[in-house]
């Protein structure tokens, strides 16, 4: 047992490549998570604009002032505002991935709840560069808003119920600088029992019955304002959206398929393009091939094309099967085709670079494993997520790799989002570097 | 590799001038020239680390040298390595048609069948590779070398994992190559091999190539003794080796 620990140990001694990725990689992923958790924003920051006028920010709702900026507040409990003066400053920070989504307030949305008449709405800009982050930010603003328009309704019905309190009991209204005495249904109640027993039949008291009249009177006037009051309660403020990227809202569920499409692509073509060159040096073929058979450019086209292939014809294939389940338009086939190749190519240029560098099919496998998923992973952390520092350096990382890009073209090609070419361009840049990558390689590789 | 015509007995098949080789500061090969006629067996043998496999790669193609020439293109020199190069999931055959469509064999079926002939192998052809014994893997490994019929066949340390048995058949094949005027080129570490199937010797040490000539040549410059690997030893010591 001991002196196979030992000759274990030795191989791994003799597999530099195996150990630094051993070593490496767990360092890396903590350092990557460990920076994520400390110096991330401890909430997710929001642009906000407020563009109500400066002194309009208290609405009447009978004889209540309510300040709703106080109520602004309830929206910051779980998100960090930063301030902007303007829209374009508030678009360019979504734009920059320096925020999450903008909060616009706008100049109208005071007098909007004091009228009741029509909903008062604000605006959230957000970035569609992918739909998880859209439906984040949703998720999020609704939470908050949610919170917001539960105070305020609370705020509304204390009104609302002291309104009824004045017109059942009775009592003092402050309305416009005046003070009114409200006579209250029960004292009208008394006052007119009592007119009625001491009046003879068909005797006019003029005088007592109109006092009756204006108190109906006020008692129309104010359930009319109850009904506005009550009709703002369940929701006081309402929600637009506007996505910068991309013309249309995609769902989640759309997006998940170009996703998984993507994942399997890049894992099958990966391994494959690395497995099958660093076999051709396990089996120790290589060596015969490139003195003259095979050139060295001509052996990693050929892994590069069958890889690629076989990736291309199972993705599509899982294409295809998702698209009988949740209905797909085939009507952008040709685009699909596009965009499996390009990524089929990208990643499997990606996957000689890794075959390459091992001289083992197994260490090639493993290499090939560990480099793809946080790849992947690091492509799906939307902008705003993480500090701004962090994900400048997520998105470079990113560029780097097929896998955003070719999300990017899938998702534009079964979904419409965003346009094809531009990721088209960028992997058909990766599949020219990562293989000029792996002819470099092969130089060692004898 | 396209077919090339057999050289005539007796004149030169492969030569190679001042070669060359440094890795890093560790001079691997220096200045080695030699020259193999057609139908001779050469033997490249040496102590560990001599530069004999360094040589071999060198004209097969592989690694290019630093100095020097070598006469012919890689291209028509039959390589055989060292460990047997061919496809574990691939049937005998399998490997044979591939090898010989990648050299451009213009009768690739004519050339399989030739090389299951030679290598005695025509019942196990559709085994995959990985189930044979370990002779039997370096009989495909040399037909391999051997399929485009090449005027010049490269071994390197071509009987090091055989069984004796194994060994003298293989030796049989070779030769059997050679009376069809293919020079063989082979290196090999064991001296008693070197000195009874070789027509010429070459004696690399640290590099540098410190004898050539025949079996006969050799025992002649250490003196007579009966045993030729005690007067090979005794041959590196004298020169500081």
């Amino acid at each position: 047992m001991r002196w196979l620990l030992i000759k274990d140990l030795q191989i791994l001694r003799r597999s530099p490549l195996l150990v630094s990725l051993l070593i490496i990689y767990p360092i890396a992923v903590a350092l990557l998570i460990g920076f994520a958790l400390s110096r991330g924003p401890e909430k997710p920051k929001i642009a906000f604009l407020n563009l109500v006028p400066p002194g309009q920010a208290t609405l009447s709702v009978g004889a209540e002032q309510i300040n709703t900026a106080s109520y602004a507040n309830e929206l910051f409990k779980s998100v960090k505002p930063v301030r902007v003066q303007t829209r374009k400053q508030a678009i360019d920070k979504v734009r920059s991935g320096e925020v999450l989504g903008a909060l616009i307030i706008p100049a109208d949305v005071v007098q909007k709840l004091a009228t009741g008449l029509q909903p008062a709405t604000v605006e959230v800009v957000y970035n569609n560069e992918d739909p998880l982050k859209g439906s984040f930010v949703d998720a999020l603003i609704h939470s908050r808003l949610a919170d917001a328009n539960a105070a305020l309704a609370r705020k509304f019905k204390r009104i609302a119920i002291g309104d009824i309190g004045l017109l059942v009991s009775g009592g003092q209204l402050d309305l416009l600088g005046r003070t009114i005495q409200v006579l209250g249904l029960r004292q009208t109640r008394t006052i007119l029992r009592a007119a009625q027993a001491r009046l003879p039949r068909h005797s006019r008291q003029r005088a007592e019955l109109a006092r009756v009249i204006a108190f109906a009177n006020l008692a129309i006037s104010n359930l009319d304002l109850s009904k506005q009051v009550l009709g703002t309660v369940s929701q006081p403020v309402n929600v637009t959206r506007t996505p910068l990227q991309g013309a249309h809202r995609m769902p989640l569920d759309a997006f998940a398929t170009a996703a998984s499409v993507t994942v399997s692509l890049m894992f099958v073509t990966v391994l494959l393009a690395a497995g099958m060159l660093a076999l051709e040096r396990e089996e120790g073929a290589f060596s015969r091939l490139v003195r003259g058979l095979v050139s060295r450019g001509g052996l990693l086209a050929e892994k590069i094309a069958l890889s690629a292939m076989c990736a291309f014809a199972v993705s599509l294939a899982m294409l295809v099967g998702i698209a009988a389940f949740i209905g797909l338009d085939y009507g952008r086939f040709s685009q699909w085709l596009l965009a499996l190749a390009a990524g089929s190519l990208g990643f499997a240029a990606l996957g000689v670079a890794i075959g390459g560098l091992a001289r083992e099919v197994r260490a090639a496998s493993l290499l090939a494993f560990l480099l793809s998923l946080p790849i992947a992973f690091l492509a799906l952390v939307p902008s705003g997520a993480v500090s701004a520092g962090l994900f400048t350096v997520i998105k470079t990382v990113s560029f780097m790799f097929p896998f955003k890009a070719a999300l990017q073209a899938t998702n534009s090609a079964i979904n419409g989002g965003g346009g094809l070419l531009g990721p088209l361009l960028h992997l058909l840049g990766l599949t020219i570097a990562f293989a000029a990558l792996a002819r470099l390689s092969l130089r060692r590789f004898a | 590799m396209a077919t090339t015509a057999p050289t005539a007995a007796g004149e030169s098949a492969l030569s190679a001038d001042g070669v060359s080789k440094r890795f890093g500061d560790r001079i691997a090969l220096r200045d080695v020239s030699f020259e193999a006629r057609a139908g001779e067996v050469v033997a490249v043998t040496g102590p560990n680390g001599a530069g004999k496999t360094t040589l071999l790669s060198i004209l097969a193609g592989i690694q290019a040298p630093d100095g020097g020439s070598v006469s012919r293109p890689p291209d028509e020199l039959g390589w055989v390595p060292q460990d047997a190069a061919l496809y574990a999931k691939l049937s005998v055959v399998e490997n044979l048609r591939l090898f010989a469509r990648l050299e451009g064999v213009a009768d690739v079926d004519g050339a399989v069948t030739r090389m299951l002939d030679q290598t005695g192998l025509g019942e196990r052809a559709g085994e995959e590779t990985s189930r044979l014994s370990g002779g039997n893997r370096q009989r495909v490994n040399i037909a391999i070398g051997l399929i485009a019929n090449p005027p010049v066949l490269l071994l390197d340390e071509p009987s090091s994992a055989l069984d004796p048995r194994q060994r003298e058949r293989l030796w049989q094949f070779i030769l059997g190559l050679t009376r069809d005027g293919t020079t063989v080129l082979f290196s090999t570490h064991d001296v008693g091999e070197a000195e009874r199937y070789a027509n010429r010797l070459l004696v690399l040490a640290d590099g540098e190539l410190l004898f050539s000539g025949s079996p006969a040549e050799f025992q002649a410059t250490v003196g007579e003794s009966h045993d030729f690997e005690a007067a090979f030893v005794r041959f590196l010591h004298e020169r500081g080796h």
